[in-house]
């Protein structure tokens, strides 16, 4: 069977500048180009997907996501390997990328529309569906540099929707607008999906994956290490953010945190609910410590840090299970990342830390935007 | 809601098969810039829309500038510095306009991908439609300029050489193909030595006067350099020959007689035939096309690297 994409054995070098050398006094001074590394951002990444597919790509930031997408797309060139293309492809890197600014809506529709591969004459016949998707009427005259950044969204994923592409590329941009118009972006990719397109979708959200696909490919560090059916590759995804729990800076390893843990053996609260759980912390010496804990969101921003006059512990050598109780968890559903640290209770140097100890997955419904629930009223006095 | 374009219901064995990879060949690279070509004309025209857009007079600008400064060089040329050249205006005009579309392309072009890195970090299109659009929009105020000079040879009550107005399609065309090819060499390596902006700057002045179009280049240059034999080294500079030729139609007078004291006859044009007019510029187009070719192989391995240095 031939597939949409093929992606080859492609793998991308970064070479990291240590000190950018981008002026030529600098290049001239220093002919050797300056201090740098290479960074492998994908090795020798392959997958497929085939026509009528909607495949997932999940992995932790920096696990090389984006740059396998841009590959796809074209943006980057890959440093070795290919990939081959079968039909349109639109992608959703970012909405409104291709819009100049002075120009109006209506003279941006047609050039980001030619940007995506389109010709003058099928733009013309989406143009009014274009228009009357994005919902900004008589605002389609008037420069894009005025609109609102919501306004500016909602014309970007018009446009690049409404090209009926072959193949659709989207990066987590799935999350714009109000959720009115949120709906009618799924709705519109779901009716994609029934029309047969293939779908190529990053997320950081596993639930969101779990809706839209039907199969999901894992890369960590680079490599492709789970492509397959959307729930085993979720598994996957989940023991690869637990294995980072063996990730300790290394600066003074005094103490390790082994391993976090919950009783149930489940990373599930519902919304508002309490999470406990338990850290395996193997220590080198006997002392306080205090107990920092911190929760990111799906996007990877801090919510919550803890501060470090809370809880304090005593640490004897060896190995040793640490309770660990958050009474409330008020974050909208999705999924979030706990790390833990452990600090010297005198000096507060860090003794023990670890990103991702934890993946903790917030259940329930609600139909509040942002992170978390206000409890908010509203009423005449 | 419904309708679905024609390119979605082909079956997956018919769609076109599109490959990136790391190396694009020569015609691979032409295709693809080929396949873009109405992405170029809307990136001509929103360039050149969004050059004048908040400005009162608009696209006039494109025709008041170009002869605001040559009123300038022919205050300080002809009348300041008395080179004694009749219709000085009409000499000056025909070199100029020639000038003003180089420095339409080099300059704006040397920026061009660093100035539009939101998309080129963003989306998927032929990186050299950057610097081609900088080219049309150069050509687009080319033409406006031909409109003014029309109507400075109407006041001066000047024609240009009928006989010989086919030669300004050969002449541009040599011109595009090799500053075109200029810009596009330049605007891949900015990315990378962000100096190159500055360094274009001064140097377009020097090149200005490189270029027979404020002195005549029988009168002031062929008499010193003929004699060594070196001519050849001023042909180096791949807009001499356009000036010339464009000079040659519009101001058309080989021999003038000096508007200074004495009447001097002098010769401001070469005594060249057609033929060595046509071959000079053919000579330009075949440089300029292996020009082309290299810098196309040379973008190609840069703009690889675009996203990322960006």
């Amino acid at each position: 069977m031939l597939n949409a994409i093929e992606v080859d054995e492609v793998s991308k070098t970064f070479r990291i500048h240590h000190e950018r050398h981008s002026s030529l006094k600098e290049r001239l001074l220093r002919p050797g180009g300056g201090s740098h590394s290479d960074f492998e951002a994908l090795r020798a990444v392959s997958f497929n997907v085939g026509p009528a597919e909607t495949v997932g790509i999940l992995g932790r930031n920096g696990s090389g996501k984006s740059t396998i997408l841009k590959t796809i797309c074209g943006v980057l060139q890959p440093s070795s390997g290919e990939v081959r293309l079968r039909g349109t492809l639109a992608a959703l890197l970012e909405l409104g990328a291709g819009f100049q600014p002075e120009l109006s809506g209506r003279d941006n529709i047609y050039l980001s529309g030619s940007m995506l591969g389109l010709s003058k004459r099928t733009i013309r016949g989406l143009f009014d569906e274009i228009v009357e998707f994005s919902e900004l009427g008589d605002f389609i005259d008037t420069p894009v540099k005025f609109y609102s950044s919501g306004m500016y969204v909602r014309l970007g994923f018009a446009v690049a929707v409404n090209v009926d592409p072959d193949i659709l590329v989207v990066d987590e941009v799935l999350a714009v607008g109000d959720e009115k118009f949120q709906a009618k972006c799924m709705a519109r990719i779901s009716r994609l999906q029934n029309d047969g397109r293939s779908i190529l979708l990053v997320s950081h959200s596993a639930a969101q994956v779990q809706t839209l696909c039907s199969r999901a490919v894992v890369l960590d560090h680079g490599s492709v290490i789970a492509d397959g059916a959307v729930g085993t590759s979720i598994d996957a995804f989940r023991s690869v953010l637990h294995a980072d729990t063996r990730e300790v800076d290394s600066a003074s390893p005094r103490a390790r945190v082994e391993a976090v843990t919950t009783e149930s053996g489940r990373f599930d609260v519902v919304m508002g609910g309490a999470w406990r759980g338990i850290a395996r912390v193997h220590s080198e010496f006997a002392g306080d410590v205090r107990v920092v804990a911190a929760i990111r969101s799906p996007r990877n921003e801090l919510l919550s840090a803890t501060p470090i006059s809370q809880g304090l512990v005593s640490l004897r050598p060896g190995v040793q299970d640490l309770s660990l109780q958050i009474a409330r968890l008020p974050f909208l559903p999705g999924t979030y990342t706990l790390s833990i640290s452990l600090r010297d209770a005198d000096s507060g140097d860090s003794v023990a830390h670890v990103e991702q100890a934890a993946i903790i997955e917030i259940t329930g419904e609600s139909s509040s935007d942002g992170v978390f629930e206000l409890d908010f009223d509203a009423k005449i006095l | 809601m419904s309708e679905v374009t024609p390119s979605s219901r082909r079956p997956i064995e018919d769609r076109p098969v599109r490959v990136v990879s790391a190396r694009l060949s020569f015609l691979q690279q032409i295709r693809s810039i080929w396949r873009s070509r109405e992405l170029l004309n809307y990136m001509v025209v929103s360039d050149v829309k969004v050059k004048y857009k908040e400005s009162a007079l608009g696209i006039v600008w494109s025709m008041v500038a170009p002869a605001l400064t040559l009123v300038i060089y022919y205050l300080v040329f002809g009348a300041l510095l008395k080179n004694g050249i009749p219709h000085f205006v009409i000499f000056l005009f025909s070199g100029l306009i020639v000038w003003n579309f180089v420095t339409n392309v080099v300059i704006p072009s040397t920026s061009v991908v660093v100035d539009r890195q939101a998309i080129v970090k963003k989306v998927a299109f032929p990186r050299e439609i950057l610097a081609l659009s900088t080219v049309g929009a150069g050509l687009v105020y080319f033409v406006m300029q031909l409109v003014v000079f029309a109507i400075f040879m109407a006041i001066f009550r000047t024609a240009p050489q009928w006989s010989l107005l086919w030669l300004v399609p050969v002449a541009l065309l040599g011109l595009v193909i090799i500053i075109g090819s200029i810009g596009l060499l330049l605007s891949a390596l900015n990315v990378f030595l962000r100096d190159i902006k500055h360094l274009v700057e001064v140097f377009m002045q020097l090149w200005f006067y490189l270029t027979p179009i404020v002195y005549s280049y029988s009168r002031q240059v062929e008499p010193s350099l003929v004699h060594h034999g070196l001519s050849w080294l001023y042909f180096l500079n791949p807009v001499a020959p356009a000036v010339l030729t464009f000079q040659r139609i519009f101001y058309v007078h080989e021999y003038v007689q000096a508007t200074t004291p004495g009447h001097a006859v002098l010769q401001v044009i070469p005594h060249w035939s057609t033929m060595h007019y046509l071959e000079m510029n053919l000579a330009v187009i075949g440089v300029g096309l292996v020009i082309f070719a290299v810098t196309m192989k040379i973008f190609g391995r840069l703009q690889g690297n675009f996203a990322q240095e960006l």
